[in-house]
């Protein structure tokens, strides 16, 4: 089309509500409690379900009795999801489901459900591939150049044995749903990443026209990767609603179920091998690893000439894996990262320079960025007098510091948006996508503000629905991506058509206008004007409703775009009696494209950090392999850091006329990627010995200090 | 609390702002069916054989100043009476065992986790939720700092996180940032926002001097 808008984003000078660090618009809702989440809702004549969970890891159901329970008081239904002959893969797997008109009667009841297994064999650890028998798969070998002749000649190879273990997305709101299945429609308030498409992923298991499903949610309390679809617990709600003659269901898992069944993040283990040359150079890499999932190693550095990678699947019983927050990237940099950090030490060489030597390895678009940023990585955190060579210090608490690197994509993701404007100068914002608290409300707002020419307050925003225009699963840091394009053009879209109404009274072509400070005015000549009310007023009868999208196979270069690198170093102490470690200070250098709103990323940034502080020191499973039993699935021995156990963390965000060029980058994901390796390292460097697994527990850095490490 | 995970902590640092001390002697091992209660339920709705329950029963709370008239089984929490009988729903469930805070509620002038608390022993105690706090129009100082330093993301801990700074600073008026750190030590939150928080405490214990002085 010759006369497509112009929907390219304002210059950075003359942002007047995008790139401001205004507060998030949901703020006074959720700091005052009144914020209603999905599970916080009590529709008229709702019933609360309560699961039964199978005890055993690995079990064969051979009998479900419901009847006392069906005679339970308050008891409305009862559903069983896993009959007489399911083979149960997991702890906390649902068997049945009992809904009663008082929580305390649905709890009476389901513990009056009789179960009868068949206990089978379990395997509940993956840590120790050699109590895995039968349980692995072999994924093959890759072979790059020549890696025997490499190691067979190499300078210096270094060595070193690494696991990271399976984490637990233990979200604060658990997965759940309300639902209400009445005659051919249901309506569900779910807890999801995902409202526009959870209904079309219920419709075939409920066989319910997806048309006949409405989906609605306004808060979630955390996900991280780990609430896309409707999962059983969904359709186990819709069943129980429909036998209960359509009334509203509510089922939440319990804290232990949640931490058993509801989040996994795959484990990572294996042996990593680095031949080079004493000045640094990588000449080659050999991995044997192993996780329940695929890990493709190395990370980032992979144009590595000679390389040998192997890598087992385990299947374990434990409950399904999940996405976590940057899915794989934090074990894939954990290994990578250790290992460069463990081959800078065997040549005595400061970890930095290893690092800008082996990203000439990384893709060739961000060989540079990541230079430049291990360099401002150095200069934030006074590195050179900072960092001491691998075990130097001396005294029971020890100083260290570690670095680890990051990619991610953060492409948008498809998204369609519809703006209205009202004669009477009202704006509504329509968009089916939801806000995990990221500050997608917020930052949609500011993108249509900005774009109309008005002030915040000025639009109305609803989203949180799969009524509105469709948008797309909040996954891969895709969302800001998606929907400030999608905005964008829906409301300079509309802008084009308020133009046209208000030309004439301005006696100038539409082309000609432009919208500032809540004035229509002619280009060049700011006294040619009129209030937006009164703009409003020549709409006429009707109203103005454009659409806007963006599609990912049509991309749009300079509004969004996709890929970002991060350097991040930690600086700990340990103490070397206790095995305590403690967090000094933590920077960050995030690499970023525009932003729209300094306040939301930073927070981000920083909420990806402690997430992954609380992995990097703190959050463990225990498992008992004799029985199969998750011993700590609860937040008190499952631990997540506290606000004393973060030290101080420094944020450098890349604000930058080059990035802001690139478009709107997602930035959720990015930061959460590289704790893991740049504690590990800080650990390391400290008490000069590896910690080979994380997290890096008292009881973990004691072993290695003792060398109890297998 | 942060003490679990902070052994640096001197012990009576810990002592002097610990919540644990005081939901130990009301948790549900502690005080579920205390004789008092029994009698005092036994007129209101004798039960078979001098026991309460499993039925619900009636009684009444004093929240945000007011008398509140609520039927509920004797072993519902306060943290579930408010959120399933009263839709107070801004204290959270989290971990329902008197780990992260999300439940906080202020009981006669401290905090409490409202999910370690029994509804029927609230009876007679002064219970203050975030709701007897100003709403969006009308912050109260600690939700306006909460709001100033985006101490939330998705939010589901702030509540508790509001509550459990509200009880820290009515008997710390002048913390200090490490004070902070250990006072607010037990509430969780996941998507990490306690660089936020700090900042808000802090904020907001300026804010509340400042209003007492005007007042
Ligand atoms: S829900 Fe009460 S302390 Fe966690
Ligand atoms: S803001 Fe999400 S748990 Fe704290």
């Amino acid at each position: 089309m010759a006369d497509t808008p112009d929907y390219s984003w304002p210059s950075m000078e003359s942002r007047k509500a995008m790139g401001k660090s205004i507060k998030r618009l949901d703020g006074p809702v959720k700091s005052t409690g009144r914020a209603k989440y999905t599970s916080d809702l009590r529709p008229r004549d709702m019933l609360y379900a309560v699961y039964v969970h199978s005890p055993h890891a690995h079990a064969r159901v051979t009998g479900v009795d419901t009847s006392d329970a069906e005679k339970s008081a308050g008891v409305k239904a009862v559903h069983v999801t896993a009959p007489a002959g399911t083979e149960v893969q997991y702890q906390g797997w649902e068997i049945a489901a009992v809904a009663a008109t008082t929580e305390q009667a649905a709890r009476v009841a389901a513990g009056r459900i009789r179960v009868e297994y068949e206990v089978l064999p379990h395997l509940v650890k993956d840590d120790d591939l050699s109590k895995a028998t039968g349980r692995t798969k072999q994924g093959g070998e890759k072979v790059v150049g020549d890696p025997d002749e490499t190691f067979k000649n190499a300078e210096v190879v270094s060595e070193g044995q690494y696991g990271i273990p399976i984490a637990n997305h233990c979200c604060l709101e658990p997965h759940g749903a309300v639902i209400q299945w009445q005659g051919d429609k249901v309506y569900a308030w779910p807890s999801t990443q995902d409202v526009t498409t959870w209904a079309t992923q219920l419709s075939p298991n409920i066989k319910v026209d997806a048309t006949n499903i409405k989906v609605k949610m306004d808060y979630i309390g955390g996900g991280f990767g780990s609430k896309f679809g409707p999962d059983a617990w969904g359709e186990t709600a819709a069943r129980l609603s429909q036998k209960a003659g359509g009334r509203p269901v509510k089922l939440f898992l319990e804290r232990d179920a949640e931490l058993m069944i509801a989040g996994n993040r795959p484990p990572a283990y294996g042996k990593i091998r680095i031949a080079g040359k004493k000045d640094g150079t990588i000449t080659g890499w050999q991995s044997d690893t192993w996780s329940t999932g695929n890990m493709p190693l190395p990370y980032i550095i992979d144009q590595i000439p000679n390389m040998r990678i192997k890598h087992d699947t385990v299947s374990i019983n434990s409950g399904p894996s999940r996405a976590w927050r940057a899915p794989n990237n934090q074990q894939l940099s954990y290994l990578t990262c250790s290992a460069l950090e463990d081959f800078a030490a065997k040549i005595a060489m400061d970890p930095i320079e290893v690092f800008k030597k082996a990203v000439e390895y990384a893709p060739k678009a961000r060989v540079e960025l990541y230079k430049y940023q291990l360099d401002k990585a150095a200069e934030l955190t006074d590195w050179k007098n900072q960092w001491k060579p691998r075990g130097s210090g001396s005294g029971t608490v020890r100083r260290g510091l570690g670095l680890g690197i990051s990619a991610w994509g953060g492409a948008g993701h498809n998204s369609n948006c519809r703006t209205t404007i009202n004669p009477d100068g009202s704006v509504l914002v329509e968009i089916g996508t939801q806000d995990l608290g990221t500050g997608t409300r917020t930052i949609i707002t500011q993108v249509a503000a900005e774009s109309l020419g008005l002030p915040m307050g000025k639009v109305k925003l609803v989203i949180g629905s799969n009524d509105l225009p469709p948008d797309a699963a909040s996954g891969g840091s895709s969302t800001v991506g998606g929907v400030t394009v999608s905005t964008r053009r829906s409301s300079v879209n509309a802008l084009a058509k308020l133009f046209e109404a208000a030309a004439p009274a301005l006696s100038a072509q539409p082309a000609d206008l432009e919208a500032v400070d809540g004035h229509i005015r002619v280009k060049g000549s700011p006294n040619k004007s009129m209030t937006w009310e009164t703009a409003c007023k020549k709409i006429g009868p009707g109203k103005i409703s454009e659409m806007g999208s963006f599609n990912r196979r049509q991309p749009a270069p300079g509004m969004n775009d996709q890929g970002v690198g991060g350097v991040q170093i930690a600086d700990v102490s340990v103490d070397t009696e206790t095995g305590l470690v403690k967090i000094n200070h933590y920077t960050a250098v995030q690499d970023c494209g525009l932003i729209v709103n300094p306040r939301l990323a930073e927070s981000q940034i920083y909420g990806a950090i402690i997430m992954g502080i609380s992995t990097a020191l703190y959050e463990e499973r225990f498992f008992d392999q004799q029985t199969g039993k998750y011993l700590n699935a609860d937040m008190e021995f499952y631990k997540l850091a506290g606000i004393g156990d973060i030290g101080d963390i420094k944020v450098h965000l890349d604000i930058r006329p080059e990035n802001d060029k690139r478009g709107v980058i997602g930035l959720g994901e990015p930061p959460a990627v590289a704790i893991c390796a740049a504690i590990g390292n800080a650990v390391t460097n400290a008490i000069g010995i590896r910690v080979p697994h994380i997290p890096m527990t008292p009881s973990h850095v004691l072993d290695a200090l003792e060398g109890r490490i297998a | 609390m942060s003490s679990k995970k902070d052994p640096q902590l001197p012990a009576e640092r810990k002592g002097r702002f610990s919540r644990r001390g005081f939901i130990r002697g009301v948790g549900i091992g502690g005080g579920a069916l205390g004789a008092g209660l029994l009698e005092k339920e036994a007129t209101a709705a004798p039960p078979a054989g001098g026991v309460v329950g499993p039925g619900a029963i009636p009684i009444t709370l004093n929240i945000n100043g007011k008398p509140v008239n609520v039927s509920v089984e004797p072993a519902v929490t306060l943290s579930d009476a408010l959120r399933d009988y009263l839709d107070m729903t801004g204290s959270k469930r989290v971990c329902d065992r008197g780990t992260c805070g999300a439940c906080t509620v202020i009981m006669n002038g401290k905090s409490v986790y409202s999910c370690t608390v029994l509804a029927i022993d609230a009876q007679g105690k002064n219970i203050e939720t975030i709701e007897g706090l100003g709403g969006p129009d009308k912050m109260h100082p600690v939700s306006q700092a909460f709001w100033n330093n985006d101490a939330q993301q998705c939010g589901y801990c702030t509540p508790g996180f509001v509550m459990a700074c509200k009880g820290f600073l009515d008997e710390h008026p002048n913390p200090s940032p490490e004070d902070v750190k250990h006072g607010l030590g037990g509430n969780l939150c996941r998507c990490g926002t306690y660089m936020g928080v700090r900042k808000a405490v802090l904020e907001a214990a300026a804010a509340m001097k400042g209003a007492k002085k005007n007042g």
